[in-house]
């Protein structure tokens, strides 16, 4: 009895740590250069978690705007720049905060940021056309972008 | 981010002749009010691969001229309480509408923006005493592509000072608002980005002269307003509806950025 009661107050720690680690959109900190020093989970990401999130539509869809040779994803857009050997151009911190919210990184730039809840104009619900419910979510979570981020820094060509 | 060259490396360089004999405008400098903008004005048309560029130039292979004739069909034909048709009052289609698609939309007696679906239901309420067909109708596509088809090679002539102007700023305000999760302006696609593919689309600068447009992909006809509907939607926003005020006021700026083209009077899309 005395054991299961332990354990169980041990779980309620456990689950707590783990909310305060992870930043909410909100508290995310960049710096001056727009870039994000710290992990948004308190973990690194998975790189090949991170490839999927990347070409998958309604997930990360980078591939819309962007090429990734690594990425086997068909119709890779242009309207970005090749992310080849993106890791050789940045740092990871940096990488990070372009993922979160890139108009940190490239004032007025089109590129969506992935971890944002507002304040939008006339925010939508997904794709349906319809108002935002009131809370949110970002187009990423927080794991999502760390494998986003661990994923990227795999891209080197030096 | 992206020079001019790159951009348009990835357009059609070809000329636009429906039927052997009506020369299209399809490229032209950009209107005055452009400045800073746009250097020059582009028919999405020429975005489009060769097979559906084809389809444009030959009446028997466009599927829009199946609903322009149905359109036809409907404007001789007496419908409402005042046994009315459309020709009764405006004659043959072909003298009564000709250039009234190059001018829409535009400001009314009353001093109220309206397009050409609202023209067409006044008339049809108004004078007819017969309902209103909904803004994207099977009788509404029909007839807007219809009256389309008698602008054909017609420079857009949108009036955008006046007593227009003031329904054009505020359309010039949305085309550069940043809407929905995604931020995106229509400027951001369509001005900043046109000639570059997002995912398979090639992006072109979301000129209106073409429309109303048969698209491929449903097999059906596609209004201006529905298409800002769309275009809305993509970016992750809470859209407005066919028929509002502020996708009136946007048809006016949109259309104002086509001046200089001509009109395609039903135009084929993937
Ligand atoms: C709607 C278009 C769009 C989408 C979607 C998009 N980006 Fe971008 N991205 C851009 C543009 C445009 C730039 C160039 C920055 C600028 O100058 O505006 C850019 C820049 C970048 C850069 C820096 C490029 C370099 O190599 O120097 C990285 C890294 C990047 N994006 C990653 C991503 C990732 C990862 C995703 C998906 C999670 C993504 N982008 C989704 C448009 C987009
Ligand atoms: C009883 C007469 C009458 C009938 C029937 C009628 N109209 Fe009209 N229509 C008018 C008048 C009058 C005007 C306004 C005067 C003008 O600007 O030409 C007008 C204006 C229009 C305009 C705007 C033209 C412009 O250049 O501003 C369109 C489009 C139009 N009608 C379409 C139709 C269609 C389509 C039908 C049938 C479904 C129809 N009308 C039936 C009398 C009629
Ligand atoms: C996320 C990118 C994006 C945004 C933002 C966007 N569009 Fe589009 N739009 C497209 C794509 C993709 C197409 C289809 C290919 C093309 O013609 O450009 C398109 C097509 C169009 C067309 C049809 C052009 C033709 O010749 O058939 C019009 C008109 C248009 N858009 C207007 C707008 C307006 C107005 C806005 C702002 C309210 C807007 N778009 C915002 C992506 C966008």
């Amino acid at each position: 009895m005395k054991r299961h009661v332990a354990w169980a107050a041990m779980a309620v720690t456990f689950a707590a740590s783990a909310a305060i680690a992870e930043t909410a959109p909100m508290d995310v900190k960049f710096t001056d250069v727009g870039a994000v020093a710290e992990s948004l989970t308190g973990q690194p990401g998975d790189a090949a978690k991170g490839a999927e999130v990347a070409a998958t539509k309604s997930l990360g869809n980078c591939v819309a705007c962007h090429k990734v040779s690594a990425l086997d994803a068909s119709f890779q857009g242009n309207v970005g720049p090749e992310l080849n050997g993106a890791a050789d151009r940045w740092d990871e911190s940096q990488l990070r905060g372009i993922v979160v919210d890139a108009k940190h990184t490239f004032e007025g730039t089109v590129m969506p940021a992935m971890y944002k809840t507002g304040p939008f104009i006339r925010p939508g619900d997904g794709y349906t056309g319809k108002a935002a419910p009131a809370d949110l979510p970002p187009i990423l979570n927080a794991r999502q972008v760390e494998d986003v981020v661990a994923f990227l820094m795999t891209l080197k060509e030096e | 981010a992206l020079s001019t060259a790159a951009l348009h490396a990835e357009m059609a360089d070809d000329e636009l002749v429906i039927n052997g004999d009506t020369p299209i405008t399809v490229k032209a400098p950009a209107a005055d009010h452009l400045e800073g903008h746009l250097d020059e004005v582009y028919s999405g048309w020429l975005f489009r691969t060769d097979e559906t560029r084809a389809m444009e130039q030959d009446d028997f292979d466009n599927p829009i001229m199946i609903f322009a004739e149905q359109g036809q069909e409907t404007w001789s034909t007496a419908d409402g309480s005042e046994g009315k048709s459309c020709a009764d009052c405006h004659g043959d289609i072909s003298e009564g509408m000709k250039g009234v698609r190059a001018s829409m939309p535009k400001v009314n007696e009353a001093g109220k923006l309206w397009s050409m679906e609202d023209y067409i239901n006044d008339c049809r309420t108004n004078r007819m005493g017969a309902e209103a067909w909904g803004w994207d109708s099977t009788p509404m596509h029909n007839m807007t592509t219809a009256i389309a088809v008698e602008s054909r090679g017609m420079p857009v002539s949108v009036k955008i000072d006046g007593d227009a102007q003031p329904f054009w700023e505020k359309g010039k305000e949305m085309y550069y608002t940043r809407y929905g999760q995604l931020e995106l302006s229509c400027a951001s696609c369509h001005e900043e980005n046109y000639g570059n593919y997002i995912r398979a689309d090639h992006l072109s600068q979301g000129q209106i002269q073409g429309f109303p447009v048969y698209r491929l992909k449903n097999a059906g006809v596609v209004s201006i307003h529905n298409r800002f509907k769309g275009c809305i939607r993509d970016t992750r926003a809470e859209t407005y509806s066919p028929g509002s005020d502020e996708f009136r006021n946007l048809e006016l700026y949109v259309a104002s950025r086509g001046l200089g083209l001509d009109i395609e009077g039903g135009g084929v899309r993937p």
